[in-house]
């Protein structure tokens, strides 16, 4: 018998599997087309409005007032690098110890499984109710808004992200490869940092990045706690202009010249984070 | 304390195993077993899946103390003294004892800082000594001329056959007494598999190797001595050639002839 014709019974099932695969595939290619249509369109809209508000002052001047000639967006970028950054140094270290205890101590022990649960409620919880709870604790109590209050409530995001990448990438590192360390005679400390950690730092990398890029652009917290100031201000003591609150604040309002400011705020964040997840992507294929 | 025990072996007793009982939870993996393992000589372990020879090596290093639920009582002498009292430093245990696993797990680091890793943990060696000691153990682990100009290069980028002689490197890398080899060879093709019987059969020279393997020729080809268990229980112990050839017991005699097993 001839490959072409298999006995009736068994070609009119691989028949019917074949119109199954064609009708999944086709929806699956329809749907990942619909996410990329949007996609594109929010990347071309930004693009579009963004350059036309882009200038080298976008970089150098300060906030202007309403109609003004000329003004920028330099100490909203510098403030967002500052408390971005801050956040993220403050929360990495925080996040991927946790991470560590949850995957490598607190397996199946109470300690950890309640953990785990709160983490999981800080992970989902509106990042309003972080920028009041900073606001109530911090703001109210000193008075004064703040660019260090800013940063605590942007690092208390950027920490249940990276507890939950990091604990996940640990996760997923076959307990063989533990064993094998621990056959040398490794101890626990050197298993985890030498080894597991090791092994799972793609991940974990990732994981930052990830919460990087989320609060790169969040502007509730920062309402309530960073505020927005008009002018240059390295002082984490006042008030801290950014890129999310100034955007949010001006794409609103009706002066041109500070829509146009918004839309190239948006246009540097989208460029910003974008660039983050290319370069991660880069960083980890030249290490394989 | 220990039971009277006739043992077949000829050599000294690298490691006794005293009324060692075992349990996973609530289900008992070994029971009362009790055995010599012969200095400089190669032991192996047969029987059929779930019989409980990798529990047995792997309470030879105290692997097993990384779960919670696995528990072993009785003793185990490593020249004499008990290496499950837990006053003993079970890093120290495992330096002496090493371990090859049946899948092989280079680390995520170099070719060479794979060897070096664990001998950094236990000696502070200048650079050329260290390069030395790699180099000799991956010339003992017959890998050396394979991957001599790419030390560097990161140790998952080796085929499965290298990455399994790599791991052995490591395990004699740090110059331990005793080697456990829990099916080495299991995932690797024949040409591996011969390098690797090969290896063990010169190890033996300097290290007591312990072998858990499914193969019963490669128990025949590479061993002195052999244990047949089932069920968790110790069956038959003796001479390899003993066992193979007029086996004593019935149960052995099916399970070597493949009419059990």
């Amino acid at each position: 018998m001839s490959l072409t014709k298999l006995d009736p019974a068994r070609m009119r099932l691989h028949n019917r599997r074949k119109v199954v695969n064609a009708i999944a595939l086709t929806l699956s290619l329809a749907a990942m087309a619909f996410g990329l249509f949007w996609l594109a369109w929010i990347l071309f809209e930004t693009l579009r409005l963004g350059v036309g508000g882009l200038a080298v002052s976008v970089f150098t001047e300060m906030t202007p007032p309403p109609n003004a000639e000329s003004g920028g967006l330099a100490n909203a970028i510098f403030g967002s690098l500052t408390m971005v950054g801050l956040a993220t140094a403050l929360g990495t270290p925080i996040g991927i110890l946790a991470g560590v205890y949850l995957a490598e101590y607190g397996q199946r022990t109470w300690l950890g499984r309640i953990t785990q649960f709160i983490n999981d409620i800080l992970l989902s919880a509106p990042s309003i109710v972080i920028g009041l709870f900073i606001y109530a604790t911090v703001v109210a109590r000193f008075k004064t808004f703040s660019g260090a209050a800013g940063v605590l409530a942007l690092a208390l995001i950027v920490i249940p992200v990276v507890i939950r990448t990091t604990e996940g990438m640990l996760v997923l590192i076959p307990n063989s490869l533990r064993e094998a360390a621990y056959a040398l005679g490794t101890p626990k400390w050197k298993v985890i940092w030498s080894i597991t950690l090791k092994a799972a730092r793609a991940g974990v990398v990732t994981g930052v990045l990830l919460a990087l890029a989320r609060i790169a652009g969040e502007t509730a917290p920062l309402l309530f706690t960073a505020l927005n100031n008009q002018f240059w201000s390295a002082d984490l003591g006042q008030p801290m202009a950014s890129l999310p609150v100034t955007i949010f604040k001006y794409a609103m309002s009706p002066y041109d010249n500070w829509r146009d400011l918004a839309w190239a705020g948006v246009f540097i964040i989208t460029l910003g984070v974008l660039a983050l997840n290319i370069l991660a992507r880069v960083l980890f294929r030249t290490r394989k | 304390m220990s039971t009277t025990f006739e043992s077949p072996i000829a050599e000294r007793a690298k490691l006794a195993v005293r009324d060692l009982n075992f349990h996973y939870g609530k289900f008992q993996a070994l029971k009362n077993i009790n055995l010599d393992v012969p200095e400089r000589k190669v032991t192996a372990f047969i029987g059929p899946s779930g019989c409980g020879k990798s529990t047995l090596l792997r309470v030879f290093n105290r692997m097993f103390e990384l779960y919670p639920e696995q528990r072993a009582s009785g003793t185990v002498s490593l020249d004499g003294e008990d290496i499950l009292s837990t006053r003993l430093d079970v890093s120290l245990i495992r330096a002496k004892i090493g371990m090859v696993f049946q899948k092989p797990t280079p680390f995520p680091m170099s070719i060479y800082d794979n060897i070096a890793f664990g001998v950094r943990l236990f000696e502070a060696l200048p650079r050329v000594e260290m390069d030395e000691r790699v180099e000799w153990a991956l010339k003992k682990a017959a890998l050396w001329n394979e991957v001599k100009d790419k030390l560097q290069q990161s140790g998952a980028s080796l085929s499965g056959g290298q990455q399994q002689r790599l791991c052995i490197a490591r395990g004699i890398a740090i110059k331990p007494e005793v080697l456990l080899l829990d099916e080495p060879c299991s995932a690797l093709d024949p040409i591996s598999t011969g390098k690797i019987e090969e290896l063990i059969h010169e190890l033996k020279s300097d290290y007591t190797v312990v072998i858990v393997t499914h193969n019963m020729q490669q128990a025949a080809r590479c061993s002195d001595y052999t244990a047949y268990m089932y069920l968790g229980d110790l069956v038959e112990f003796g001479a390899t050639s003993d066992l193979f050839m007029k086996p004593r017991k019935k149960d052995t005699e099916d399970y070597i002839t493949g009419r059990f097993g």
